[in-house]
């Protein structure tokens, strides 16, 4: 056809009628906008098109006469016309199922998927009354596990290419695959290689059939028993949104929505299956008290009477409150509100050493997902491995570098699960990440490239060419045994790149809810500071405090000194989750009271809590969550909290009262209302906009108040030539509480090993599996070696919050770096 | 030596009196070598294409109208012509993965005389100015490989391939891979993926051709093992000379794979649409008729995946275009020969269970249809067919090719011919090859599936049976 190039839009006329199709668009598309729903099975929105099945043949007609062809190949071109019911589509589309059902178990009434299932679904709509096939169906095993949590039945599936597909193209683990050929074609894993994937979830979600089942679902419902409500993963800060799904009040499984701008639909295994946590036999069903050495179960009364007589017999200036990544960012206000302007403490971290200085995220100019993802962009990963950490983000970011051309340039202390696709991979040392990021920013300038933090300058020059288009740079902690200004250092280095943004990698649930609701010394809601702030505040808080307090490391130092009366643990486990062990624990020890909020109880509540008040879980409270570009979406309670649990604002409220004020709150509309009001960048949050916004959120902008950070000025000590410098990075698995009370999860945390370069091994004469003493200068532990040629030579890398090897251990939180003597043991 | 004899040290090749364009080595025992080739004119097409620009050596090739020698007869100039200028770069796979039933002369042309392949690439490289060049040999085929590479490794050290071939500027790589036994990687989008290092499963063209996004994504010329053969001998003569031969839509010579009932079997170079199939089959210096005491009953012309021919076409010259309108296609130039003692229906089962499991597996109507088709098949073949299962069968196989599919006129029964390609609902030709032999066959020979069945019901009633057939 003519002039298509000028034109913005395509006629193809669908059944008769004219669409308007945009270029590039694909039929099956197109026909959709227009109303007309072609069938199909292996055709997937976020997928590249295969053709496989061949469900959507249409009659299409370019000029050349009626052809049959596939929908969800075909971009539209002008003039086009589809036929999609015509007598000769009908035959196909019935041929097209009756091929499918011939070897098709129709073990319907016992298979997950009856009642939701596509093959099902269609057979209805577009497929033979009944089958002319007598022979014997194929056979195979039936369910095979091919990793622990996901089954194949290889007897019901179709052979789509979804879950293959995915597992290659968007996860990036080729690890299920189709074997043997014709009539045997299956999907299978590669022997003894089981389908190891973060994201292995996605596949069963995905599957057109129930070929694919998960532990956790599997004969728990039937799809019309469900009750389903829209809301936001919780057990990362990406924000994924999910359909939370129950049956007779207890959430059996979560599936991901795609949301354009955040997680497409996808969801990392943790995010999938957390809500087994929730579900767990040991939740706290009513508070606990301490007595003698045990935590007993008692009213709430009770307790919370407990409670409040701590907090009021103490000096504001020794109370404490750690924690906070957790709660909705309703009831972060709530506590916030209690916290800074009832009991009037600064002494507030939602960060336990293993964040970021919260001025530096909320003063940088930030990016979106999508910014960060600008097609023919560059991404600088200055941060967490987001494999490990924010799965859901780490496949956006995969996606930008595979598929649509994005430059990835890594500074991080070792190898990621982004390294496979990335432009280029530069190590620093642990400590001198700042420095590299000076060379590279002087090198990008139009400097010389000179040699940094281990990186040669050849490495720094070719990496400084790729730098184009727009900049988006990833900060977070890559490794918790440096301390956060590395990086703050090295952020404000690589601000000087032109039109640089920034996307905060603080991984930990709500905790960008959390800066931004004040859970930070010196902070107040709505991006601002107690001395900018104040005024704001004088009608709705009884005070706001007049100096800046603690932060996590701070308190715990002080607490261990005696110098801390009561300690809140807001959903915070400081043994494990500080980075400082010896620390933390010596702060547990020493420090009087101690008043925890939690669902389940963690170590360092077993150790030390007086009062423990039981918290809602993120399904059974209303609310909404804030993620790291600052979106905020809403949580919908689904079903009841066990026992006498309550949401954490309502727990803030009645203290509160006990203590004499009224915080104002009978709902978490009423919270968001006084937010909207206190807090000048979240003036338009109202309940319209946020119910407008159910599925992609309302992004909230702006530094407000907050101004970027000077340069600290980092230098880490010489490094001797006896020890390593140590990296202590997350795992998508560890030992936390939550997986500990997940079924799914409990066994994936990895055996920990300590990871050094091989030619490390000659010079410490260890072997792999050697156990090693590995002491610094504030703990040691016994561990065994392993190979790792990602790990930069001098480096030696342990997984942080491994079951039985704490990491923490070994850390000084005060310290820039953590050097470790390795020796065989 | 006398003329039109088996050729020993090439077995199942057959010197006739014809033009020889591309077997004119293979009578000579030590034709593989560098040295024979050498002495025999080897590279001196090669030596001619270098003398003149790439672009010159293209419109050569065009005006000669080379025919593509892989099954779809496309012409090679036109073919190299649809290269996007300036995406480089460029590469060209050449297809010596021959699995066609029937098929067996790109393996003769690889172990009589594998210089002439590789002059075939070098030339092919010269005029499309690309550096890379992978050459696929089919799994199975050990002698083909062994010479190739050792033909390779000689033409490296003799300076005809690698860097500054011949002193000049031009510098080609050719890099063998084998395949490891599987008839679709002969389909070329397959193919590349199986060079790629993936499952050799055919990719959906349209929207891309090899010629646009190809291997590694890059603009690749796929070619089979004889046309590349015919370029050294195109660029000494010239396409004015090469015209000379064959007729005007497909000029040139052709090597035919002739099996089955005839009494002289074998690999035969024929000019095209000169010759007719009653001459190769019948002539002298051909085949020299069928077996003795027999006639022919059918013919499959080109390949297990062309619809049959029967003694009514024998007078068709070997020529693309008349064949292709005649219902059936010249495909790859196997021709199989089956005499009144065949059983038709047994005849197809066969070749259906080929396709079957040789589906790649991944297009349903493929992948379910054509097992369907032979677990039909097998069941009247066994004694166990219904009276409804010759209507199943064309239906299950129009699911596969929807609408008339091509085959031969009938004129006894006043059909016409439907002339080729077939349609399809499958990605690749596959599928739609695994329906040839049941319309064909049904067409002619339904009597046949009848009796088949008939006779299933009457053991059944006789033996007192309650279960009636359906
Ligand atoms: C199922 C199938 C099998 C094929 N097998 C072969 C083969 O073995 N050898 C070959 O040269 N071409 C084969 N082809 C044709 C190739 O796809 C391709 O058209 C050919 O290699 C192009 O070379 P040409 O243009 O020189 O003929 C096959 C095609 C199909 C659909
Ligand atoms: S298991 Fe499911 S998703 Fe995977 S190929 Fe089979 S039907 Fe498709
Ligand atoms: S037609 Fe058969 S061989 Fe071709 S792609 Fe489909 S399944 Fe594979
Ligand atoms: S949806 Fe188009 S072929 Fe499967």
């Amino acid at each position: 056809m003519t002039n298509t190039e000028a034109k913005t839009t395509l006629s193809v006329t669908i059944d008769g009628e004219v669409f308007e199709a945009r270029p590039g668009e694909l039929l099956i598309e197109a026909c959709e906008r227009a109303g007309t729903y072609i069938p199909r099975f292996c055709y997937h929105s976020r997928m590249k098109p295969v053709g496989m099945c061949r469900m959507c043949l249409v009659e299409v007609d370019t000029g050349r006469g009626p052809a049959l062809q596939p929908a969800c190949m075909l971009p539209c071109s002008d003039g086009m016309t589809v036929s999609t019911e015509t007598p000769g589509t009908r035959k196909v589309q019935a041929g097209i199922l009756e091929y499918l059902l011939i070897n098709h178990p129709l073990d319907c009434p016992v298979c997950d998927k009856g009642g939701e299932c596509p093959l099902q679904d269609q057979t209805v709509a577009y497929g033979p009354g009944e089958s002319r096939f007598v022979e014997e169906k194929r056979h195979y095993e039936k369910p095979i596990p091919i990793n622990d949590n996901v089954f194949l039945d290889r007897e019901r599936c179709i052979l789509c290419d979804r879950c293959t597909r995915f597992a290659d193209t968007v996860a990036g683990d080729k690890l299920i695959h189709f074997m043997d050929r014709g009539n045997n074609t299956q999907v299978n894993t590669f022997p003894d290689e089981p389908f190891a994937s973060y994201f292995s979830g996605n596949t069963v979600q995905i599957c057109p059939v129930g070929a694919l089942t998960a532990r956790p679902y599997r004969f728990k419902a039937r799809p019309w028993d469900l009750d389903e409500t829209v809301s936001t993963a919780w057990t990362d800060s990406a924000g994924a949104r999910v359909a939370v799904q129950s049956s007779r009040d207890k959430v059996i499984r979560l599936l991901g929505i795609d949301s354009d701008p955040v997680n497409w639909g996808w969801l990392s295994d943790k995010e999938r299956f957390a809500f087994e946590a929730l579900n767990s036999d040991d939740r706290l069903t009513a508070p606990l008290t301490r007595v003698g050495d045990h935590l007993v179960p008692t009213g709430w009364s009770t307790a919370l009477e407990r409670a409040v007589s701590l907090l009021s017999d103490a000096d504001p200036d020794r109370v404490a409150v750690i924690g906070g990544a957790r709660l909705t960012n309703e009831s972060q206000y709530a506590w916030a509100k209690l916290a800074k302007g009832v009991i009037g403490t600064d002494n507030v971290d939602s960060q336990l050493a293993d964040g970021l200085d919260p001025e530096l995220v909320l003063g940088l100019p930030r990016a979106t997902i999508d910014e960060a993802c600008t097609p023919g962009g560059t991404i600088i990963l200055c941060g967490p491995d987001p494999k490990e950490e924010i799965g859901s983000l780490y496949l956006r970011l995969r996606h930008a570098v595979v598929h649509d051309d994005a430059r990835l340039i890594e500074l991080t202390p070792t190898a990621t699960g982004l390294s496979p696709v990335a432009a280029h991979s530069l190590h620093p040392r642990p400590g001198e990440v700042a420095d590299l990021a000076r060379a590279l920013v002087e090198a990008a300038n139009g400097g010389p490239a000179v040699s940094a933090a281990g990186v040669s300058a050849e490495e720094i020059s070719s990496a400084a060419v790729a730098i184009d288009g727009s900049v988006t740079i990833i900060i977070g902690r890559a490794s918790l045994a440096e301390s956060a200004d590395c990086v703050t250092d090295a952020a404000l280095q690589l601000a000087a790149l032109p039109g640089s943004r920034f996307l905060s990698a603080l991984r930990r649930g709500n905790i960008h809810g959390a800066l931004d609701s004040g859970l930070a010394p010196g902070l107040l809601p709505g991006r601002t500071t107690i001395e900018a702030g104040a005024a704001r505040f004088a009608d709705a808080w009884p005070s706001t405090p007049a100096s800046r307090g603690l932060d996590t490391a701070g308190i715990l130092a002080a607490a261990a000194d005696g110098r801390i009366d009561v300690l809140v643990l807001l959903g915070s486990d400081p043994i494990n989750d500080f980075a400082g062990r010896p620390l933390a624990a010596a702060a547990l020890e020493t420090v009087p009271n101690v008043i925890a909020l939690d669902m389940l109880v963690n170590d360092s509540i077993a150790m030390a809590a007086d009062v423990v008040l039981a918290a809602s879980g993120a399904t059974e409270s209303a609310g909404t969550f804030t993620n790291l570009e600052g979106r905020i979406s809403v949580c919908r309670q689904r079903v009841t909290p066990p026992g006498t649990a309550r949401a954490d604002w309502m727990i803030a409220s009645e203290i509160a009262r006990r203590l004499g004020f009224d915080l104002g709150f009978d709902s978490v509309e009423s919270i968001r209302a006084e937010i909207a009001a206190v807090s000048v960048v979240h003036s338009g949050l109202d309940e319209k906009a946020l119910a407008e916004a159910l599925v992609d959120g309302l992004l909230i902008g702006g530094s407000g108040d907050i101004m970027v950070p000077g340069v600290v000025g980092v230098s880490p000590s010489a490094h001797d030539a006896y020890s390593l410098r140590l990296v202590a990075s997350r795992s998508m698995y560890d030992d936390g509480v939550a997986l500990r009370n997940s079924p799914s999860s409990r066994g994936l945390a990895r055996s920990v090993t300590l990871r050094l370069n091989p030619t490390d091994f000659d010079k410490i004469g260890v072997d792999r599996g050697t156990v090693v003493r590995t002491e610094s200068a504030v703990g040691r532990l016994l561990v065994p070696v392993e190979p790792d040629p990602g790990v930069p030579v001098g480096s030696a890398v342990l997984p942080w919050a491994a079951p039985g090897s704490p990491a923490n251990t070994l850390i000084d939180p005060f310290s820039t770096v953590t050097d470790v003597r390795v020796e065989r043991a | 030596m006398p003329t039109h004899a088996y050729v020993p040290h090439a077995p199942g090749y057959v010197d006739n009196d014809g033009p020889k364009i591309i077997t004119k080595r293979f009578p000579l025992e030590d034709s593989y070598t560098l040295e024979r080739s050498e002495a025999t004119g080897g590279y001196a097409g090669l030596r001619a294409a270098l003398d003149r620009t790439p672009a010159e050596v293209h419109t050569e090739v065009r005006d000669a109208t080379l025919l593509g020698r892989g099954g779809a007869g496309f012409p090679a100039g036109i073919k190299w012509g649809f290269l996007p200028p300036g995406k480089f770069p460029y590469y060209l796979v050449v297809n010596g993965d021959e699995s066609e039933p029937g098929t067996y002369k790109d393996r003769l042309l690889m172990e009589r005389d594998p210089h002439q392949v590789i002059e075939g690439c070098l030339i092919t490289c010269y005029a499309l100015g690309l550096a890379q060049c992978f050459l696929y040999v089919r799994g199975e085929m050990a002698l083909a490989q062994e010479r190739i590479a050792r033909a390779l490794n000689d033409a490296y050290a003799a300076g005809y391939v690698g860097r500054n071939i011949l002193g000049t500027d031009f510098s080609v790589d050719i890099t063998l891979s084998w395949g490891a036994g599987a008839y679709i990687v002969g389909e070329e989008t397959a193919l590349i993926e199986s060079l790629e290092g993936n499952r050799g499963m055919p990719r959906l063209k349209p929207p891309f051709f090899p010629a646009a996004i190809g291997l590694y994504g890059q603009p690749t010329i796929v070619n089979n093992i004889e046309t590349m053969s015919n370029l050294p001998w195109l660029m000494t003569n010239g396409a004015e000379q090469y015209k000379t031969y064959g007729s005007e839509t497909s000029p040139g010579t052709r090597l035919f794979a002739v099996s089955g009932h005839v009494r002289r079997p074998g690999v035969y170079e024929v000019e095209q649409g000169v010759t007719t199939f009653r001459e190769l089959f019948y002539g002298d210096n051909f085949c020299q008729g069928i077996r003795e005491g027999h006639e022919l009953k059918m013919f499959i012309p080109g390949g297990g995946s062309a619809p049959w021919f029967f003694p009514e076409q024998l007078d068709f010259p070997l020529e693309a275009r008349p064949v292709g309108a005649g219902g059936s296609m010249l495909g790859s130039g196997a021709i199989v020969v089956m005499d009144e003692t065949t059983d038709a229906v047994k005849a197809a089962l066969r070749l259906v269970r080929f396709y079957a499991r040789e589906s790649c597996g991944k297009c349903t109507p493929c992948r379910e249809g054509t097992t369907w088709e032979e677990r039909i098949l097998q069941r009247i073949v066994d004694g166990e067919g219904r009276p409804s299962d010759i209507d199943l069968l064309l239906d299950v196989a129009d699911n596969i090719s929807p609408g008339p599919y091509p085959v031969a006129a009938h004129p006894d029964a006043g059909l016409d011919a439907i002339p080729f390609p077939p349609r399809q609902t499958t990605i690749c030709p596959l599928g739609p090859s695994s329906v040839a032999p049941i319309t064909s066959t049904i067409r002619r020979f339904r009597h046949e599936y009848e009796a088949k069945i008939t006779r299933r019901n009457s053991i059944a009633v006789s033996a007192g049976s309650v279960e009636v057939a359906s």
